[in-house]
């Protein structure tokens, strides 16, 4: 699940892991080995119908109550939650 | 000419069409599916006749639901039954443009005349955003307009540019190019519309403070569940204090109209009908009207405000430890409206098994029909007090109703979790969390206007004519002349009342009210009227009384208790399982619904009743 890019310099992460106040820039989207009950290509499209597109800039505002989830996203001017679980599928740098 | 209305959610698309429109709606259902069709009709400045249809909000045309297909249908004029519109608007937040804009880029490909409304355009500009919309309108290849639907002449631009389209032949619609985007493709427009955007739109340097500000405390883990029941709690408090004296008056009112027909026709079955069957039968059930708006009032203004997609968010892994998808919420807080919207806004959740669940549980919330139940029972044998010195002791009796209600309904769905549906994997909880707005109240009225219209309709016609039925069944056949005691001992109802108290005595019910059970099919609330149609009838020239007063003489505290337990649970609701039926596509998830509920208001009421014998309540 934390895979990590070796390939690029810059060290990436997944939106899934990032605490309250991080801030960060889309890498691009890996839907691939998320534990999503939706399959790959339908959590791609549903990500980026909500603005999740690479390069774009993402903010972690809020986190919920249980387990710090779900946890609400700024991108760009948008504000969404979503659940960890599908955020794993958003890699940032 | 024929508009459409398409936007994302959150992208006051009704607002504008409140205020295009403003009372001239209809509301229906597309056919086949319980889809909420709204058409709104209004003239445009040159004088032509235009009708619009308020599409489902979405962010795509893949038609991922129910309500998504519908709006992919319409545009494609593919709905059954519909012509394609002549102009679809497509309604973007001005605060917000990212996702309208590339939502735009897919419809045009749809190749309909397609005209692009920045709506809330003042928030826009108060808020620092500033809009190039010609240079946006040429980039986009589609008119532009800026609209403020809540001011007056905020319309003004959308209808002239509307009459300046219909005049052109530029409104000839082109081929459809039109066909589910790939991932490429949606990456490819949202890109597109991230450059329209960047060349058209400044945003202020600062974003908007206030939602963040508000949101630090409203999503904040312990301040923000507490704000939510806070917010549960003055609305349940509001429901019973603020409607009490309208609720007086119009009682009043209808009295006063069954002493004028009692003293201006001569005693006999007209008199009696028009009396007792229609005036206290309909006029007890009216009485509600003020509840029902105040209960669509906080719905409406927390829905606008934007606490209800916060109230998911806070609720969704909670709700998640009881089986319940975070969207589950606002379907079910709707049901505490009436569970047939609140069913048909389970069509948000897309997953069947998540959706499924919450149907099941929906009827459990406590619908605006049983506060009549309610109310009628606690004024009548609660007493008006204060405890801890600030708190009404019969809303906090009510409050207790509705908490068992939840409380319930989240033991139901976590039993189905458990036992129906093991093998679930929880469906992606994915919401955009919009800014805060402050309310539009005129689209808040016009939202209330059509509620309390639906209900009154609904009075007029399914329990108008429940009251008739029940008129009769207690009136026929009538008494022999000569004999003793109330007419109503020798009627029909007595009879069906009779044959099934026996199943109903050991919950403290006496055959009068397993009476009123049976028209209370029909709707909750007409159980009110039938109790009181069988009393006042009963009780021959006192029948202008208040129900209650008659109720606290005839019944004990347990049967009351009882009747109350009964009403939490009970599957009393034609049309609530019609809509189950029809939303689960059979008769199977209707017949457990009704089932299982009726086995829990039976164990309820019979463990309240003996309980309350016990403590010497009987």
């Amino acid at each position: 699940m934390t895979a990590i890019d070796q390939n690029n310099a810059a060290p990436q992460m997944r939106l899934g892991l990032a605490k309250r106040g991080y801030s960060g820039v889309i890498h691009h989207l890996d839907a691939d080995e998320v534990n999503s009950s939706l399959p790959a290509l339908e959590l791609e499209s549903r990500l980026l119908e909500l603005g999740f597109v690479e390069g774009a800039k993402v903010e972690v505002l809020h986190e919920g109550i249980v387990g710090r989830d779900p946890i609400a996203i700024r991108i760009e001017n948008v504000t969404v939650a979503v659940r960890r679980r599908e955020a794993m599928a958003v890699v940032v740098v | 000419m024929h508009l459409a209305l398409v936007g994302t959610p959150n992208s006051g698309k009704t607002s504008l069409f409140n205020a295009l429109t403003g009372s001239r709606q209809k509301v229906a259902n597309y056919p086949g599916v319980t889809v909420e069709r709204k058409e709104g009709f209004f003239v445009t400045p040159l004088g032509r006749q235009a009708s619009v249809v308020d599409l489902p909000g979405t962010y795509s045309l893949r038609g991922r639901s129910p309500d998504e297909e519908i709006t992919r249908d319409f545009v494609l004029g593919r709905a059954a039954g519909e012509s394609p519109p002549d102009l679809v608007l497509c309604v973007a937040d001005s605060t917000n443009l990212r996702l309208t804009i590339r939502l735009l880029l897919e419809l045009k490909q749809t190749g309909r005349p397609l005209m692009l409304v920045l709506n809330m355009f003042d928030i826009a500009t108060r808020r620092g955003v500033t809009v190039d919309a010609p240079r946006m309108s040429e980039m986009l290849g589609v008119p532009v307009v800026t609209s403020i639907a809540v001011r007056k002449s905020g319309t003004a631009e959308l209808l002239r540019k509307t009459d300046e389209i219909a005049t052109q032949a530029q409104a000839s619609p082109q081929e459809n190019l039109w066909q589910p985007l790939s991932v490429t493709e949606l990456r490819a427009t949202q890109r597109e519309a991230d450059r329209i955007i960047a060349a058209t739109v400044s945003l202020p340097s600062r974003p908007d403070t206030w939602t963040a500000r508000i949101d630090a405390v409203v999503l904040h883990p312990v301040a923000g569940l507490a704000i939510l029941g806070l917010v549960l709690f003055v609305m349940f408090q509001a429901v019973f204090a603020w409607a009490q004296p309208l609720m007086e008056l119009l009682s009043d009112s209808f009295s006063t109209l069954g002493q004028f027909v009692h003293q201006t026709l001569p005693a006999g079955l007209l008199q009696s009908f028009l009396q007792n069957g229609v005036i206290s039968g309909v006029g007890s059930v009216i009485v509600f009207l003020p509840q029902i708006m105040i209960i669509f009032l906080f719905i409406l203004l927390l829905e606008d405000f934007g606490y209800m997609a916060r109230a998911a968010f806070l609720m969704d892994r909670i709700m998640g430890g009881a089986g319940l998808h975070g969207r589950a919420f606002i379907p079910l807080l709707s049901s505490f409206a009436c569970a047939i919207p609140g069913i048909m806004a389970t069509r948000v959740i897309d997953n069947r098994r998540d959706r499924l669940t919450t149907i099941l549980i929906a009827p459990l919330m406590t619908c605006s029909a049983r506060i009549p139940v309610y109310t009628l029972i606690i004024s009548a044998f609660i007493p008006d007090q204060q405890v801890w010195g600030w708190v009404n002791l019969r809303g906090l009796v009510m409050f207790g109703l509705y908490a068992a209600g939840i409380g319930s309904a989240l033991g139901v769905s976590f039993l189905i979790k458990f036992f129906m549906l093991r093998d679930y994997a929880p469906a992606p909880f994915m919401l955009e969390l919009p800014d805060y707005k402050l309310p539009r109240l005129k689209s808040i009225a016009i939202g209330v206007y059509t509620r309390a219209k639906m209900f009154l309709q609904r009075a007029g016609t399914t329990i108008f004519s429940m009251m008739v039925l029940i008129w009769f069944l207690a009136s026929f056949p009538q008494p022999p002349v000569g004999v003793e005691g109330p007419a109503i001992n020798y009627s029909l109802a007595a009879m069906i009342g009779q044959v099934l108290a026996p199943l109903f005595a050991p919950l403290g019910f006496n055959w009068q009210i397993v009476v009123a059970l049976i028209p209370g099919m029909a709707a909750r609330e007409v159980a009110v009227a039938a109790l009181g149609t069988v009393y006042a009838i009963e009780g021959g020239k006192e029948a202008a009384d208040q129900i209650g007063q008659m109720l606290a003489t005839k019944w004990s505290l347990a049967t009351a208790l009882s009747l109350l337990a009964w009403y939490i649970f009970a599957p009393q609701c034609a049309s609530t399982l019609a809509v189950i039926r029809r939303e689960t596509g059979g008769t199977k998830w209707m017949a457990i619904t009704f089932a299982y509920m009726f086995v829990l208001a039976y164990a309820a009421s019979l463990v309240t009743y003996n309980i309350a014998v016990a403590l010497g309540a009987g």
